[in-house]
């Protein structure tokens, strides 16, 4: 690969890494808040006010953080790979104006009424702000996912003069992998945010033991995660079956195999020696990859062999599924085990939740690699390379905006996380 | 109907509601230096509950250019490669800002608070840089750069002069008799800036030098100018005796300006190379959008239109309680 290529593709994954992050909290944390909201106007119970007061904070700093990072997002597309916009830029580029159309202007106007028209507007309508600023955030990872699903499993398109065309919008919109996608990114933003409900709150009881409100949002965050982790897991799990029939290279790269087998053992752990095509001190369950995948012991499962060179690099698939699915099992422990103490939590559990803070992002950003790296060498999978679509930038000037993407994102990022720790803990 | 011509138009709008709207936001926070600690607090509940949905429209603008006009979109950004990213840096760091000066504490404070006016300043002069660059067509030589940083620099005059005038109409008191020197300033700053743009476009541009200085239709032209300037009198003129009109008028030459513009460009999308209908995406993607934008684009401004209303009025106190 040539370095223009290497360094097209590290600035934006870097960017949408960094992005993902932020809509990642607040699509879950804008139901939370309509939560919080609605309890306060039919409770009028000050307690859910300053709960609500509290976490629209959290809110409001991590929009910001999307917003410019998202920005950034809509020039990349076009100074990192005009080539993808010569080629499916008539699919691609309605979806994202729909998105900006429905949902951008919707959440950026309301959170302006949600965050300082409290005294202005009616209750109602303020509850009705919280709401439509929610229903924003989701929109908004609609359009973006029948996007990202398209370019995974494209559908409903038909090649002219023009690069590629839509046929059928709505075969293009409902491709094989959107509902699954859609569903797995929700749950995913809602049990990242129910961690981070639950993470600073039990950072403010360790500085602040009989703080009743924080009590109450870290019950609200553990409850909300022993609901969420479970269903995630099966969402990811159907997903998985549905890659498997659509992106078989990719659950290939995920599982590491080489050799199409009926009974495919499920390896753990191994190093994975890309050039030979071959595992080394793999440690393997026996046929537990196909009764996983194909819900039969015997059940065949393509090895990375017979697509040749087409496809994914397998070591940061493979290892980056590995770290999400860990993840989620210790968000899973922790949201289960921890349901006894809640009421009166010892000071472990509370730091368990605080080290759990921003375990969402972990899995998160885990499961967009594996997605998004399994799908190499393909930009859209059957239609475009990646090394098709890169500009024509060169690597000196992608050197010197990535110098200042790098430092400008470690900035914020610490920024950020510092900012919300010390909100937990000041008084 | 052209649809292509349409999608041009609807660019170009969202374009100039861009420049309106996170001209004022921006202007302010180049003004932040220029206050004191409790001014500043005013200034800033001033914009906030507006700057979000404000730089949306900087995403509308450039969805458009990618959406409608695909080739273009590759060739400019790819052109404004560095401008781009510093504008980006900018608006990230004044974005981020917002939030971090109130909640930040000591040192910190002070640094957001310098990071809010320096990314403000950095995003609009990068915004007339680019301008600048997008009107010679990318041209490399010397004074082709030398026009774009006076262009650069005379946008963020426009920006000082909108935000200088939206508080003007936003604020009361002694803040306010800043605001009406701080626009005064920008209103000379503006002048010389347009006065360098227009000698300088016909210069650096062959094709803008044709389009006007093509007697009798420069006659005809000169009206654009001649509004311009009258407008520049009337806002100083009534800056100082009312509060919405010095707003207004500057927003009126923004509008005239961006007539101007228009003017020059029209029909390429990129000077000299493309013109929209080379550009153009596929007909199925732009009936599309183009339903889209119809049923939306009403509902988005009636609710921005409700918004304004809502925090309508002058600001007393920081309202950044939220």
């Amino acid at each position: 690969m040539d370095e223009a290529l290497v360094l097209a593709r590290v600035q934006f994954g870097l960017n949408i890494g960094f992005h993902i992050l932020f809509p990642a909290i607040n699509i879950g944390l804008a139901w939370i808040l309509v939560w919080f909201r609605t309890r306060y106007e039919r409770t009028r119970d000050e307690a859910w006010l300053r709960t609500y007061k509290l976490w629209v904070k959290v809110f409001a700093l991590s929009f910001a953080m999307g917003v410019v990072s998202g920005v950034t997002m809509s020039f990349q597309f076009g100074t990192n790979w005009p080539g993808y916009m010569n080629k499916v830029g008539n699919i691609a580029g309605p979806l994202l104006a729909y998105e900006v159309l429905t949902a951008f202007f919707l959440e950026a106007t309301f959170l302006g009424v949600m965050l300082f028209g409290m005294e202005r507007v009616s209750g109602r309508m303020h509850v009705a702000s919280t709401i439509i600023v929610a229903l924003g955030t989701t929109l908004s990872a609609f359009w973006i996912l029948a996007l990202n699903s398209w370019m995974q499993t494209p559908a409903g398109h038909t090649p002219s003069a023009n690069g590629l065309v839509a046929a059928s919008w709505l075969a293009v919109i409902f491709n094989p992998s959107f509902p699954f996608r859609l569903a797995h990114m929700l749950l995913a933003s809602g049990v990242t945010a129910s961690f981070l409900v639950a993470g600073l709150s039990a950072w403010r009881l360790l500085a602040a033991p009989a703080d009743p409100a924080a009590r109450k949002t870290l019950v609200f965050g553990a409850r909300l995660a022993a609901v969420l982790v479970p269903l995630q897991i099966f969402a990811g799990d159907q997903h998985g079956l549905n890659t498997l029939e659509h992106q078989p290279a990719k659950i290939a790269a995920i599982e590491a195999l080489w050799r199409t087998e009926r009974g495919a053992p499920l390896v753990l752990l191994a190093l994975v020696d890309e050039a030979k095509k071959q595992n080394r001190f793999a440690l393997e369950i026996p046929k537990a990859a196909s009764l996983i995948l194909a819900h039969r012991l015997d059940g065949e499962i393509k090895g990375l062999r017979e697509f040749g060179n087409d496809h994914p690099p397998v070591m940061p698939v493979f290892t980056a599924f590995r770290v999400m699915v860990g993840t989620g099992v210790l968000m899973l422990v922790l949201a289960w085990g921890s349901q006894a103490w809640l009421r009166r939590p010892p000071r472990w559990l509370l730091w368990a939740f605080a080290a759990f803070t921003f375990s969402g992002w972990i899995a998160t950003l885990a499961g967009w690699m594996v997605t998004e790296i399994g799908r190499q060498p393909w930009l859209v999978t059957g239609v475009l390379r990646t090394a098709d679509a890169v500009g024509p930038a060169g690597g000196a000037k992608l050197g010197a905006s990535l110098t200042a993407y790098v430092l400008t994102y470690t900035a914020l990022l610490l920024a950020y996380m510092v900012t919300l720790t010390h909100m937990a803990r000041k008084p | 109907m052209d649809l292509v011509l349409v999608f041009a138009a609807l660019m170009g709008l969202a374009m100039l509601t861009y420049v309106l709207l996170d001209g004022y936001d921006l202007g302010v926070g180049m003004l932040m230096p220029a206050a004191s600690r409790e001014e500043q607090e005013l200034m800033v509940a001033a914009i906030a509950p507006y700057w979000d949905a404000n730089e949306t429209w900087l995403v509308l603008g450039i969805g458009l250019l990618l959406v409608a006009f695909p080739a273009a979109h590759g060739v400019i950004l790819g052109a404004l490669y560095l401008p781009v990213a510093a504008m980006l840096v900018g608006l990230m760091l004044r974005g981020v800002a917002f939030e971090l000066r109130v909640k930040a504490q000591g040192w910190h404070r002070e640094l957001w608070n310098w990071l809010f006016w320096a990314g403000s300043t950095l995003a609009s002069f990068a915004q007339g840089l680019m301008l600048g660059r997008y009107v010679t067509g990318f041209d490399g030589s010397f004074g082709a750069w030398l026009f774009a940083i006076v262009v650069g620099a005379g946008l963020c005059g426009g920006y000082v002069l909108l935000g200088a005038t939206w508080l003007v109409l936003r604020t009361s008191g002694p803040l306010q008799a800043k605001a009406v020197g701080w626009a005064k300033w920008g209103l000379l700053w503006v002048a010389l800036g347009i006065a360098f743009v227009s000698a300088g476009t016909p210069l650096a541009s062959e094709t803008v030098r044709s389009r006007w200085f093509d007697f009798p239709r420069t006659a005809g032209l000169m009206v654009l100018p001649a509004a311009t300037f009258a407008i520049g009198v009337w806002v100083w003129r009534v800056l100082g005796k009312s509060d919405s009109k010095p707003f207004a008028g500057a927003a009126a030459i923004f509008v005239l300006a961006f007539i101007g513009l228009a003017y020059s460009l029209f029909p390429y999308v990129v000077m000299d190379r493309l013109t929209i209908w080379d550009a153009a995406a596929d007909r199925s993607a732009l009936v599309f959008l183009g339903a889209g934008v119809l049923i939306v684009l009403p509902f988005i401004a009636g609710y921005t239109v409700y918004a304004y209303r809502v925090f309508r009025g002058k600001v007393h106190r920081a309202m950044y309680d939220h």
